[in-house]
C-alpha cells in the first residue's frame, strides 16, 4: 500500500512524479550520471551498448595523432555516411532497366536534397577505399600484424575485399553506360578463367569462369536480372558482411591488446600530456592485479599501476568524434564542389568508349587489358594471399608499433619506393611503345599471353626485389617491407596510368584533350 | 591363453566415448550435416534452370546496296553480316577479350575497350582478346538470312542462298 494517505496526497505525488519524469528517464537511460569521476566515466563506457567495444581506459600512446592518424575510425565513419545517404536513396531507387536510370535522374534533378545525398554517398565510398587501403598501410608500416594481432589483420583483409565489393556493386546500379559497361567488363573478368580453360581444351567439361559469371549476372547478358543481383548484393548481403567483420574487427583489438604498440612505448612518453589528462587514480595504488588467466598480458602488473592510460571517456572518445567530423566535412566539401557521373542510358549496342571502372579499378583494368584472367583473377589472387601470409611468415618482434619499424627500415622503404615506381613506369612505357607479344608473333598461342604479360612480369620483379631485401637483411620483415611498398608503388602508377593516360580503344594519350572525337 | 588385464581406469582418465555422450553427439552431427545438406541444396537457387534472356535467333533482309566484303550490322544486334561470292556469313561482334561490342573498320574489326584488333574472318591480330571472333550460324532462304546467335560454326562456314 502506497504511504499517500490521502487524495489530495496521493494526487502531490502523482504531479512530483510527473515533474521528475524527463530527470528520471535520463538517469534510467545512462544509470551513471554525467562522467566527472574515475567510476562514472568508467560506467560511461561499459554500460553503454555502443561505446563498451572500447576499453574503459585508453593508453597514451593509443591517443597519438602518429599512431593511426585515425584511419580506421575515418574508414568507419566514412561506411556510416555511406549506410545513412544509403537508405535515404532507397527510397526512391528502383532497381529495374531503364526505370533504375528515370528513378537515378529524379534522385539527382527532382528530389529535395537528392543531388546531395547522392554525391555524398559517392564521395563517402570514394573516401572508405582510400581510408580503407591507407588503414592497412598503416597497420602494415607499424608492423601492428604480428602476434597477436595476425588474426585481426586477416578480418582486415576481409573488410577490403568487402569494400571494393560495395563499390563495385553500387557502380551497375545507376544504369547508365558508364555502368553498363564496367559491370559487363566486370562480369567478363568473372568468366576469364575460360582464357585458361579454352587454351587447354576443357572448357566443355570443367568451366569455372562460365559459372562465376551466371552467378553474377543470374543470365547470359546483363540484364534485369544481373540489376536486381547487384542491388542485393550492394543493399544487403555486403552490408551484413560487412558489419560483421567489423564487429570482429573491433572486438578483436580490444581483445588483442588494443593499438600496437613499442615495447618502450612507456619510457617514450615519459613526460607527456601529464598536466592535460585527468589523473589516472585519485588515490595512487599500492598494488593493482589483473586475472591473467582471463586477461591476456606476458606478466601480471602487479605493483605498478596502468600509468599512461587516461580514461576512454572523453580523451578517446572527443578524438573519435572529431575524426568522424573531419570525414563528414571531407565529404560534404568534395559532394558541394563535384557532382556524382550520370551518362546516357545504357546501350548495350554501343560500348562507352573509353569504358572505365570505378579509379580503384583501373589499375586492374590496365593489367587486364594484356590478360583477362592473369590482371582480373590471377595477380590479385596472388596478392591477397600474399597480404593474408604476412603476419604468418613475419616472425620477428624488432620494430613492432614504430612507423617502417624492422631491419631496413624507412631507409629501405624509401629505396623500394623508387624502385617500384621506377620498374613499372618503365615497364609500363617499354610495352605502350613496343606493344606486346601478339604484334610482334600473331600466331602465339594464348597460355604463353597468358603466363608472360606485364602483369605477370611486374609481379615476379617484385617477388625477386623481396627476396633480395630477405638475403640483404637476413630478416622476413625487410622482405615484406620491400614487397608491400613495391606494391603499393605499381598500383599507384597503373591506377594513374589507366586514369589519366588510356583513351579510347585503351591506347596511350598524354592529356584526355588529345582524345579523337567519335 | 594370455588374458591381458587392463589396468583399472582412473577417475582422471576420460573415457573414449562417454557413453551418455553418445546420443548427444550423434544428434548434433546430425543437426550439422542437415544443415550443410540444406545449404547446399538451397544454393541451386542462384543459377536458373532457364535463364531470362531474349530469343538468340532473328532473320533479316540484308540491304540491297550491301556490297560484297562490306560488314552490314543489324540494328540492336552484335552481329557482323558479310556477303561474298561464297555466300553469306555471320560473325560476332562481341569481344572475346571482356565482352565490348567490337565496331567494324577498313581492316576488320576493332574493340573499344582494350584496344583488341581482328581481321574480317574473326582472327585476333593485336590486342588481349584471347579467342578468335566466332562465326555464328546461319540460314538462308527467300532473301531472307536466320541467325543464330547461341549457335557458332567452324570459320570459313559460308551458306549460298
Amino acid at each position: 500500500m502506497n504511504p499517500a494517505t490521502t487524495p489530495r496526497d496521493a494526487l502531490r505525488e502523482f504531479l512530483e512524479n510527473l515533474k521528475a519524469a524527463p530527470r528520471r528517464l535520463l538517469d534510467t537511460a545512462f544509470r551513471t550520471g554525467p562522467p566527472t569521476t574515475d567510476r562514472t566515466r568508467s560506467t560511461f563506457v561499459f554500460g553503454n551498448v555502443f561505446l563498451h567495444l572500447h576499453s574503459v581506459r585508453t593508453h597514451l600512446w593509443s591517443l597519438k595523432w602518429s599512431t593511426t592518424m585515425g584511419l580506421g575510425i575515418m574508414s568507419v565513419s566514412a561506411f556510416l555516411i555511406a549506410l545513412v545517404t544509403g537508405v535515404m536513396l532507397m527510397f526512391y531507387y528502383k532497381p529495374y532497366p531503364d526505370v533504375a536510370y528515370e528513378s537515378m535522374k529524379d534522385i539527382h534533378f527532382v528530389v529535395p536534397t537528392g543531388r546531395l545525398i547522392r554525391n555524398l554517398h559517392r564521395w563517402s565510398a570514394n573516401i572508405m577505399v582510400i581510408a580503407v587501403i591507407l588503414h592497412m598501410a598503416r597497420a602494415f608500416y607499424t608492423a601492428a600484424y604480428r602476434r597477436p594481432r595476425e588474426y585481426n589483420w586477416l578480418i582486415g583483409i576481409g573488410l577490403l575485399v568487402v569494400t571494393l565489393g560495395l563499390s563495385f556493386t553500387g557502380y551497375l546500379l545507376p544504369w547508365d553506360q558508364l555502368a553498363y559497361w564496367a559491370i559487363t567488363i566486370g562480369a567478363n573478368i568473372a568468366q576469364s578463367p575460360r582464357e585458361v580453360t579454352d587454351a587447354v581444351g576443357i572448357t566443355e567439361v570443367f568451366d569455372p569462369g562460365g559459372f562465376q559469371r551466371l552467378l553474377l549476372l543470374g543470365s547470359d547478358q546483363v540484364g534485369a536480372e544481373a540489376l536486381i543481383r547487384f542491388y542485393l548484393l550492394h543493399v544487403m548481403i555486403l552490408p551484413l558482411a560487412i558489419a560483421a567483420l567489423m564487429g570482429v574487427h573491433f572486438w578483436r583489438i580490444r581483445k588483442d591488446g588494443g593499438m600496437v604498440r613499442p615495447a618502450d612505448a612507456d619510457e617514450l612518453l615519459k613526460g607527456t600530456r601529464e598536466q592535460e589528462t585527468y589523473p589516472v587514480f585519485t588515490e595512487a595504488p599500492v598494488k593493482t592485479y589483473q586475472l591473467a588467466a582471463v586477461v591476456k598480458g606476458r606478466t601480471a602488473n602487479v605493483g605498478r599501476g596502468p600509468e599512461n592510460t587516461v580514461p576512454s571517456m572523453p580523451h578517446l572518445f572527443y578524438a573519435e568524434l572529431g575524426v568522424l567530423m573531419l570525414t563528414l566535412l571531407i565529404c560534404l566539401a568534395l559532394s558541394m564542389v563535384s557532382d556524382a557521373p550520370l551518362k546516357e542510358l545504357a546501350n548495350p549496342n554501343v560500348p562507352e568508349n573509353p569504358a572505365k571502372a570505378p579509379w580503384y579499378f583501373l589499375g586492374l583494368q590496365e593489367m587486364v587489358s594484356f590478360s583477362a584472367f592473369m590482371g582480373g583473377i590471377g595477380v590479385p589472387a596472388i596478392v591477397l594471399l600474399g597480404l593474408a601470409l604476412i603476419p604468418y611468415l613475419d616472425r620477428e618482434t624488432e620494430g613492432t608499433g614504430k612507423w617502417f619499424g624492422g631491419p631496413g627500415g624507412w631507409p629501405l622503404v624509401r629505396f623500394s619506393a623508387v624502385f617500384g615506381l621506377a620498374s613499372s613506369i618503365l615497364l609500363e612505357a617499354f610495352v605502350i611503345r613496343f606493344g606486346w607479344l601478339r604484334e610482334w608473333i600473331p600466331n602465339i598461342p594464348q597460355l604463353i599471353v597468358t603466363l608472360v604479360n606485364p602483369a605477370t612480369i611486374l609481379t615476379t620483379i617484385y617477388a625477386l626485389y623481396s627476396i633480395w631485401c630477405i638475403r640483404r637483411f637476413q630478416s622476413v620483415r625487410a622482405g615484406a617491407l620491400g614487397l608491400f611498398t613495391c606494391f603499393l608503388a605499381g598500383f599507384l602508377v597503373l591506377t594513374i596510368i589507366g586514369t589519366y593516360f588510356r583513351g579510347p580503344n585503351w591506347e596511350f594519350f598524354w592529356s584526355p584533350s588529345d582524345w579523337p572525337q567519335h | 591363453m594370455t588374458t591381458k588385464s587392463t589396468p583399472p581406469r582412473s577417475r582422471l582418465d576420460p573415457e573414449a566415448v562417454p557413453r551418455r555422450d553418445w546420443l548427444g553427439l550423434s544428434s548434433l552431427w546430425t543437426m550439422g550435416a542437415a544443415l550443410l545438406f540444406g545449404t547446399i541444396g538451397m544454393l541451386k537457387l542462384p543459377k536458373a534452370a532457364v535463364l531470362a534472356s531474349p530469343s538468340k535467333k532473328f532473320r533479316i533482309a540484308l540491304p540491297e546496296t550491301l556490297a560484297l566484303g562490306e560488314a552490314f550490322i543489324p540494328p540492336g544486334r552484335a552481329v557482323a553480316v558479310f556477303r561474298d561470292a561464297e555466300g553469306v556469313h555471320a560473325v560476332s561482334t562481341i569481344c572475346t577479350h571482356l565482352g565490348c561490342v567490337v565496331k567494324p573498320n577498313p581492316d576488320g574489326f576493332e574493340c573499344p575497350c582494350h584496344g583488341s584488333r581482328f581481321k574480317a574472318d574473326g582472327e585476333v591480330t593485336r590486342g588481349p582478346a584471347p579467342q578468335p571472333l566466332p562465326w555464328l550460324k546461319v540460314s538462308v532462304s527467300g532473301g531472307l538470312v536466320t541467325i543464330d546467335e547461341g549457335a557458332t560454326v567452324p570459320a570459313g562456314t559460308k551458306v549460298q542462298a
